[in-house]
């Protein structure tokens, strides 16, 4: 409760404008982007563990349970309600025809996690997918139908690439 | 993904006709909304005038309230009220763990919160009301208890020794039950023998790690005396009954909603004493509450599994042919029996599956259960069965290295034949349709093991410690009422579907049976689409909830599909028939002619049909078009449990390869084979699913994980960053296959797919990782399988 402030700060989330928003100084963003309704990103641990927060701060994956809401003045983020562009949406369909889902808790991190796999524009064998979500938490999976729709999303992304 | 795995059951009409769903690999359509964040989770609901929980728990393992005092917590800004014991028990009963029909289980009543003495370190004792979680938790910091500490009985392997300090006074000892299996003359049995080999294992603790924590919204509303409960558990009907006789509410005036849960796993199916006080804070102050737990309140408090130290003992002639089999279980399972299942069915599980797969005359199993100052134990995934399934298959492949046989032939020489069901296990459990054979020739030929052997010799030259192993195993699948409902518990083994059809055409269906992710309501889809013949994109489907699904016992013990399915498989019938009876009348033609394809009940041989929208139509809105005593039903329900025996049982053969680095004792698993039977596959990727998740889930157990406590009983790893759980990069991939043999119980024929894997591969691994020290003389005997212990096994540290 000690030093507990409110402080003023802007930022955008999905594109939308949050202007003059007053934020606990003591409140983690993960929090802050639940208390206004965007509920897709999902709190497992809250020490950096499981992923399961990830969004995206100014083009990073970032634990949002790991950065104060008061950190982001100024910043782009984005979040699982976000993720409309056309290659997300691709994933997102490579997700479910791999079923690389089960209860769901996890898939908000995973995506955004993917989506950082995609930016780098590297092709990534399964070692290499397995190693870059290994800070992902999925307890259902077994991860393997995961791999799999990451392995068949950065295909496609990659051949979209080249084919300009 | 609309690969046709097999022709799987002629019960279920042919699989090449419009709309045969069920056998095939469909998408789960229904999962998109987590991949656009729009589940509904409980901590995502905001009720008007919601105020949050935080708990004061138990820093101690064992320890007395002297004093509480409050009086400073409750001045903290946004606090509404803090409650202990005596308040909570004004509107709560006490309840108790203890179950009626597996010989006597003791274990004292147990209320919301602690009144005098902490057990487990924890435990709530008190509980914060505030305007938000942050409010709350500051206040709990406030709250200044006098405690006097009393030394706790930590090891289960003391905890019926003379000096043990005894945990409930009342009961005089530790014990909290014990139970003696024996079937044929185990002591002559073992006389006769010609090689007796034998083991110990341990198993330690750990638990399940659900990623989305434990949560519950309760709204109690004074005004209709009604409690609304938003909970993220696996039994809603279960919960709703416990909580009508605990809060004395009427039944029908408890409503539970259980909809997106974030893992179950078996631990969100039983009662906490967090969550009976939530419901508690709701009645006291007539405002919704909510309680979400955090990370530690997780690993201190959810339940715990596993905790088994087993020895054993097999006796077989000079062929090979086991005669006798004997095992000794301890478990401790924490300072009480949880509620409503009690803490029993995991030892008993042992002790009626050691040996399931095998033809053993003479066996003998004892379990002996004790209370302990630790978090309590209840039914995780594969209740059991990782214990017994390692303990069987240990003594095996030991069976098989002292008169010299392959890990294969000596499973081949003992199986129950596969046409030799039904059959028994040797604890005398009735067993029927299993494949054991057919299973592990199916895995031998994915596993090739004359290959793996030449691999294991030459990797050994280059200094790597290969191994591999095979194991067979039952699964208990699919309970009867014998399971819980004859021991007392109100635990439902039937469960409930109704199908309508709607105004414009579309079906609706619900069921007792909730989801987890495992693929309910695709599969309920499936069932309710190919039955009826109509198109997937018909049928919506309402689970988890009390107000609007019939009565059932949810999900747990891999129930789903094999009882909640074949209910919706008869429901479906019956509707079908009554939209055929109603189409006869209007189409002026008798029933047996007539057919439903394509959401258009059509003429047999040819001629103009009816959509089932204009039919429904008819019957909905224009009743006067049809003759007097048609019947308008366009809905069905039904109820389905299993008669007869206590379970529909499966089984599964797994082989696993391995390599270990001998300078750091990292094992890393190379590959991973499954063949399993369960039954008809409704969607056979979703049991491929189960079946990979679960073994993960089971790798996890043989080689990471583990709730490590100090000898004061503080846990000692209680964050997500200490306690290892299976990850993707040391996961294997991993290769399923099936064997089908239809369970003969149901029409559907499926039978449970959830927990072999999670069951079956901490045997598995064990095997393998003793088969690569086999050439040291050396082995492992204690899960997890640390780097650490096998440093130790082959005398590096």
């Amino acid at each position: 409760m000690q030093g507990n402030k409110s402080i003023k700060i802007n930022f955008t989330v999905n594109d939308e404008k949050f202007e003059d928003v007053m934020v606990s100084s003591r409140q983690h963003l993960g929090d802050y982007l639940r208390s206004v309704g965007l509920t897709g990103t999902h709190l497992g641990c809250e020490q950096g563990a499981c992923g399961a927060c990830t969004v995206e701060v100014d083009g990073k994956a970032v634990r949002s349970c790991l950065i104060l809401s008061s950190q982001v003045n100024g910043s782009v983020i984005r979040t699982i309600e976000g993720l409309d562009d056309p290659v997300m949406k691709k994933v997102k369909k490579t997700f479910l025809k791999h079923n690389a889902l089960q209860c769901g808790f996890c898939s908000s991190g995973m995506l955004m996690t993917t989506k950082e796999i995609l930016n780098q524009k590297k092709h990534f064998n399964r070692d290499g997918i397995r190693k870059e979500i290994s800070g992902n938490y999925c307890r259902c999976t077994g991860y393997q139908s995961i791999v799999d729709a990451i392995e068949e999303s950065i295909a496609t992304n990659m051949k979209d690439i080249n084919n300009g | 993904m609309d690969d046709i795995t097999l022709n799987q059951n002629p019960k279920l009409g042919s699989i090449d006709r419009p709309n045969s769903y069920i056998g095939r690999s469909l998408t789960r359509d229904g999962a998109i909304k987590h991949l656009e964040g729009r589940g509904q989770f409980v901590d995502d609901l905001i009720l008007p005038r919601l105020v949050n929980l935080a708990f004061f728990r138990s820093p101690y393992a064992h320890a007395e309230i002297k004093s509480i005092n409050i009086d400073k917590a409750n001045k903290y800004p946004g606090v509404l009220n803090i409650y202990i014991a005596e308040d909570i028990d004004e509107v709560c009963k006490p309840w108790i763990g203890v179950l009626g029909h597996l010989g006597e289980m003791r274990s004292p009543e147990q209320s919301p919160l602690v009144k005098k003495t902490a057990r487990w370190q924890g435990e709530p004792v008190a509980v914060v009301v505030a305007n938000t979680r942050a409010q709350a938790e500051d206040a709990v910091e406030a709250i200044d208890i006098d405690w006097l500490e009393k030394e706790p009985q930590i090891d289960m392997e003391t905890a019926l020794e003379k000096d043990a300090v005894v945990i409930h006074k009342e009961l005089g000892n530790n014990l909290f039950w014990t139970r003696t299996v024996e079937q044929g003359d185990v002591q002559k049995g073992f006389i006769e023998a010609s090689t007796v080999v034998e083991t110990t294992l341990d198993f330690a603790r750990h638990t399940g790690v659900t990623l989305e924590p434990r949560g519950i919204v309760a709204d109690w509303n004074k005004s209709e005396e009604k409690m609304t409960i938003y909970h993220n558990g696996q039994a809603p009907h279960m919960m709703q009954h416990i909580i009508a006789k605990h809060f004395n509410i009427s039944e029908g005036l408890v409503r539970v909603v259980s909809k997106d849960v974030g893992g179950s796993f078996g631990i969100k199916v039983h009662v906490y004493g967090d969550e009976m006080a939530a419901i508690s804070d709701s009645k006291l102050l007539g405002r919704p509450v909510k309680f979400v737990a955090d990370r530690l309140e997780s690993f201190t408090t959810d339940i715990h599994a596993r905790c088994h130290k087993i020895s054993g003992k097999l006796g077989l002639d000079d062929k090979g042919k086991i005669i006798a089999m004997e095992i000794n279980d301890l478990s401790g399972i924490g300072p009480y029996s949880m509620y409503p299942r009690t803490s029993a069915i995991e030892t008993n599980q042992v002790l009626n599956l050691s040996g399931a797969p095998y033809i053993i005359p003479n066996y003998k199993a004892v379990g002996t259960v004790v209370f302990q100052n630790k978090t309590p134990m209840c039914q995780y995934r594969a209740v059991g069965h990782p214990i017994a399934v390692a303990i069987t298959e240990a003594l095996v492949d030991k069976g098989a290295q002292a008169i010299g046989l392959r890990s294969d032939e000596i499973r081949k020489i003992n199986f129950i034949p596969d046409n030799k069901y039904p059959n028994k296990t040797p604890s005398g459990v009735p067993l029927e349709d299993l494949s054991h054979q057919a299973a592990m020739n199916k895995l031998l030929k994915m596993m090739n093991i004359p290959d793996l052997e030449k691999q294991k010799q030459i990797d050994l030259k280059k200094g790597i410690l290969t191994g591999f192993g095979v194991i067979s195993m039952c699964e208990v699948t699919n309970p009867s009422p014998l399971f819980y409902g004859a021991g007392g518990a109100h635990i439902s083994s039937q469960d409930g579907a109704t199908i309508r059809l709607e105004g414009s055409g579309a079906v609706h269906v619900s069921s007792s049976i909730t989801e987890q992710g495992q693929g309910t309501e695709a599969i309920m889809k499936q069932i309710a689409a190919d039955q009826l013949g109509v198109s997937m994109d018909t049928i919506r489907v309402t689970l988890g909830d009390t107000d609007a699904t019939p009565y059932g016992g949810g999900t747990w013990a891999s129930r789903g599909a094999g009882i909640g399915g074949e209910a919706l498989l008869k429901a479906t019938r019956t509707l079908k028939n009554n939209i055929l009876q109603i189409a006869a009348i209007i189409m002026q033609t008798d029933i047996g002619s007539l057919d439903i394809e394509n959401n258009m009940v059509i003429r047999k041989n040819g001629g103009e049909g009816i959509s089932l929208k204009k039919l429904a139509e008819t019957v909905y809105y224009r009743g006067q078009e049809l003759p007097q005593g048609t019947n308008p039903e366009l809905i069905a329900t039904s109820s389905f449990f299993i008669e007869g025996i206590p379970f529909v049982f499966t089984n599964s053969a797994m082989g696993c390869l391995l390599s270990i680095d001998q300078d750091t004792g990292l094992t890393k698993i190379n590959k991973f084979w499954v063949v399993e039977d369960c039954g008809t596959q409704i969607n056979p990727k979703l049991v491929e699913e189960q079946i990979k998740g679960g073994v993960v889930q089971g790798i996890g157990g043989a080689l990471y994980e583990e709730c490590v406590y100090d000898d004061q009983g503080n846990m000692q790893n209680a964050t997500m960053a200490d306690y290892l759980v299976p990850m993707a990069y040391e996961m294997p991939d991993i290769i399923v296959d099936h064997v089908v043999t239809n369970s003969g119980r149901s029409m559907i024929g499926a039978k449970g797919a959830g927990e072999a894997g999670t069951g079956g591969a901490p045997a598995v691994i064990m095997n393998a990782i003793n088969n690569a020290l086999f050439s040291l003389n050396k082995e492992v005997t204690s899960q997890p399988i640390t780097p650490e212990k096998i440093l130790r096994a082959i005398g590096k540290i």
